[in-house]
């Protein structure tokens, strides 16, 4: 990745100039904070959205007070956290509960390697690209089990499971959903995927009724696999009070935090990849390197938006009836789009 | 239906020597019966379908005063024919027992549990008699007229 | 693999838990995420009401029952003053009927707004909650306006009112009225009729309506099990029976006579009911009458011997003070029987079976306010 890194924003040459000999390990380094540094400024700016989002919905402003629009508040908030003690409870599992939200964290940073950002900006552009994203965004539930097991509280243990059972459940119709696009695409990698939808509007989207509806259950199951409403039964407040990160706080808190607003951009970035087209222009023609990573974030951000919305107008399912969801319901028909897709692949 | 008709009714049950006095001329008529009987009596008010008094509206504890008896006040109110009827019980006050009523009317559970609590009247045979407002480890009933606060609660100075 | 046991895990819900609605503690015995029984424990909001009462002058003891069910505390001195009214035979002026009722009724929607909003917020919808905040707030600015207090107002006193209606008021509330309306309708488009919302509460905690009697619960709960029953139309006191309205009933409309769904649509329909009658109280105020509201305050209340039990249609069920005179300026006994507390009292009967998700919806839709429950 940190090759395209380089090249792409001129770091490399930015590098060279300070006298960096090549090969030299700065250079990898430094490609991969970019990652970093993006998550945390999206993260800051997410929750600030997310902030205005609801207080628009609830007839509100929203914060107000620090910087002009309240657009500092975020930053206070995560300086608020830094400061704060990092509390373990006695009676928790401390090697368990300190590699736990590390562990969350990493899924979340480990899938912007393959990440595609734009026509010559992805860091590692592999041939099973999109099973490594969905891959390795399930790292997060063996964080949340050992958050959950190694907090020794009951709520959180509760938390836990719940999350392991809906995301290990939900990965099946989501996956179903994403092969319905790579039958037509014949290809695992993104950059390929992205690439066959070239002069299609609105990417794969609108191409076959079985798309289109593999699109939907792929929406509904990503809602569930970053725990969002309607699906946050993991971390259901009035429940489960604070689900697997009951007995978080400070920055371990905070890793958590950030790790749900980046699997928020994550699997929203997947959908735009395999169903819209990623960093095609809406109209499907190729952009320009930067314009990509424009259309490729814009696109995405309109699902974070759609999650966002989402949240502040659905109640939450039941436990039993989010397994019914899943299994009665989303694979059954993820099945059909397969195969009707299939169908169409093989008879047209 | 009357008061009056309702202690004629009862006193046709063959409960008449068990009702031991009968107020009327106040806002709500009520009876005083003999706490031994109490369930007999309530079984006859609940299920006859001439009284039909459905619902136990309050049930409270009180204490006439220091060295008098404590008592237990039962409002009974029917639903079905609108009337009502006060129940009262007098009890020994160095050993109030009274049986329950919880098996008649559910709502007496948790009334008793507190009068319980407060007066330190037993409802016998109720089937999980403890504390609920006060804690477990409280001393003393407050609403008893003698009632003379603890010291000392986990080395808390109480009165203040 | 029989050989590995499953065992039965206790989790204590509370005191400090987001919805249990103040301090209390749910005992569960949970398997999984079956709950197999409940056994509340109450107690921690425990201020000596009663205790209080006995040593206090009646005028007095009307700011503590402010502070019984906190939300509906209107209400709360409606009740108690019925009962000293009765005590000492006192009539109350036509037009300090009147500014009791509509502000009793307008205490009525604040209440329940309360308790829609966080049941919504129990369910998992946050948005309902703000909502109805925001028209609650426009009700306490109102009350602001009359008493100066927001939520524990000392306004009724036996005989009369502590202060007339300012200048204007009436108008206010005719504009608030004009205001709520559409916003309860806007409340059913985005929650009662939500699909999530429905099947997370249709076929929930039914509560029968045998049951429901038995237990003696009474207002929504009640309501909510199909009993039409409604004190100020069964019972009536002050003057609703110059009134025309409705009492809601549950009809199993979504799900099961007496689930949750039904206990918490009979809140917003009676919402509407209240509207109805406060839009007739104000038709009807004696605008003309110059009555001072205070007029009919004895100057000192010294009630004779006796005993009474008054009770009212509070928000939460039927409110009922029963006072034992012995003639002094104190009571000689108060006793005030709650209505959170006999309902809350049936929640271990619907708590067996359930889902741990379930219980918060039933607790939210029986609607309990911790400081009457312990007193």
């Amino acid at each position: 990745m940190h090759d395209l890194v380089l090249k792409t924003l001129g770091i490399g040459d930015l590098l060279a100039w300070l006298g960096v000999p090549d090969g030299s390990l700065v250079y990898p380094v430094v490609a991969s904070v970019f990652p970093l540094v993006f998550l945390i400024i999206f993260a800051l700016l997410a929750v600030y959205a997310e902030r205005k989002v609801s207080a628009l919905i609830q007839n509100r402003l929203g914060p107000m007070e620090t910087g002009p629009w309240g657009l500092f508040q975020t930053t206070a908030d995560i300086l608020k956290l830094i400061q704060k003690e990092d509390i373990t409870p006695k009676a928790a599992d401390k090697i368990l509960f300190f590699v736990a939200p590390v562990l969350v964290f990493t899924g979340t940073y480990a899938s912007l390697a393959a990440f595609p950002w734009s026509s010559g900006f992805v860091g590692a552009d592999l041939n099973v690209g999109i099973f490594y994203l969905l891959a390795i965004s399930s790292l997060v539930v063996a964080g949340l089990l050992m958050a959950g097991w190694g907090s020794n509280n009951k709520w959180s243990l509760y938390g836990a499971v719940r999350s392991t059972a809906q995301i290990v459940s939900y990965e099946i119709p989501a996956g179903l959903a994403v092969l319905t696009a790579i039958v037509t695409t014949g290809t695992l990698s993104m950059n390929g995927i992205i690439r066959h939808q070239e002069g299609m509007w609105f990417g794969l989207l609108f191409q076959s009724p079985f798309l289109f509806v593999a699109f939907i259950i792929y929406l509904i199951a990503s809602l569930a696999e970053v725990n969002r409403t309607p699906f946050d039964l993991p971390e259901a407040e009035s429940e489960l009070v604070g689900g697997y990160h009951t007995e978080y706080s400070g920055m371990k808190f905070a890793m958590f935090f950030l790790a749900e607003y980046g699997n928020m951009f994550i699997v929203s970035g997947i959908a735009v990849a395999v169903f819209m087209g990623g960093w095609l222009t809406p109209w499907g023609t190729e952009p320009s390197v930067l314009m990509g990573v424009v259309w490729m974030i814009l696109k995405s951000l309109f699902f974070v938006f759609f999650q966002m919305w989402l949240r502040w107008t659905l109640p939450r399912f039941r436990v039993d009836q989010l397994m019914y969801l899943c299994w009665k319901v989303l694979i059954p028909i993820a099945f059909a789009c397969l195969i009707g897709q299939a169908a169409v692949e093989v008879y047209l | 239906m009357k008061p009056s008709e309702i202690v004629d009714l009862l006193k046709q049950q063959e409960f008449g020597d068990k009702i031991l006095s009968f107020e009327e001329n106040t806002f709500q008529p009520g009876i005083q019966i003999n706490p031994l009987w109490i369930e007999d009596i309530f079984y006859f008010l609940r299920d006859d379908d001439r009284l039909a008094f459905d619902s136990l509206s309050c049930l409270s504890g009180v204490d006439y005063g220091a060295g008098k008896e404590l008592g237990v006040v039962y409002h009974l109110f029917s639903m079905k024919h609108n009337h009502w009827l006060v129940v009262k019980v007098k009890l020994d006050r160095e050993s109030p027992h009274v049986p329950t009523v919880e098996h008649i009317y559910k709502a007496a559970n948790w009334h008793e549990r507190e009068t319980f609590d407060m007066y330190g009247i037993v409802f016998d045979f109720h089937p999980d008699l403890r504390k609920i407002l006060l804690p477990d480890d409280w001393e003393g009933y407050p609403l008893r007229k003698d009632y003379q606060v603890q010291e000392l609660y986990h080395g808390i100075k109480v009165p203040f | 693999m029989p050989h590995l046991k499953t065992e039965e895990m206790i989790m204590n819900m509370g005191p400090q838990h987001p919805s249990t609605h103040g301090v209390l503690r749910l005992e569960l015995v949970t398997d999984g995420e079956v709950v197999k029984s409940i056994t509340p424990h109450i107690g921690y909001l425990h201020r000596c009401f009663e205790k209080h009462g006995e040593e206090l002058t009646y005028p007095m003891i009307i700011p503590f029952t402010d502070r019984l069910d906190y939300l509906a505390s209107m209400n709360n001195n409606h009740a108690f003053n019925l009962a000293v009214e009765k005590l000492l035979n006192l009539e109350v002026p036509r037009k300090v009927e009147f500014i009791r009722v509509i502000v009793a009724e307008l205490q009525r929607i604040a209440s329940h707004l309360v308790a829609i909003g966080t049941f919504g917020a129990d369910i998992g919808a946050v948005t309902p909650f703000l909502w109805t905040f925001r028209d609650r707030e426009v009700i306490l600015n109102l009350f602001e306006n009359l008493t100066g207090a927001r939520m524990l107002y000392n306004y009724m006193w036996p005989g009369g009112v502590a202060r007339d209606f300012p200048k204007g008021f009436r108008e206010e509330i005719g504009a608030f009225i004009t205001y709520f309306r559409p916003k309860i309708r806007d409340l059913n488009n985005l929650l009662t009729g939500n699909h999530i919302f429905i099947s997370r509460t249709a076929h929930v905690g039914v509560l029968p309506a045998d049951v429901a009697v038995n237990y003696n619960c009474t207002g929504p709960v009640l309501r909510g099990s199909g009993v039409k029953w409604d004190l100020r139309k069964n019972d009536p006191y002050s003057i609703y029976p110059e009134f025309e309205f409705d009492i809601p009933v549950g009809q199993g409309t979504m799900g099961t006579l007496g689930d949750t769904w039904d206990r918490y649509y009979i809140r917003c329909q009676e919402m509407e009911q209240s509207l109805n009658i406060i839009e007739q109280a104000l038709a009807k105020f004696p605008v003309e009458d110059a009555t001072d509201v205070q007029a009919a305050v004895p100057r000192r209340i010294k009630p004779p011997a006796g005993e009474v039990y008054a009770r009212a249609e509070n928000p939460r069920g039927e409110l009922g003070f029963y006072i034992i005179s012995d003639g002094g300026t104190k009571p000689f006994r108060v006793r005030a029987k709650s209505p959170c507390f006999v309902n809350l009292a049936v929640l271990p009967a619907l708590g067996k079976g359930i889902m741990v998700s379930d219980i918060v919806a039933i607790l939210g839709s029986i609607d309990i306010v911790l400081g009457e429950v312990d007193r």
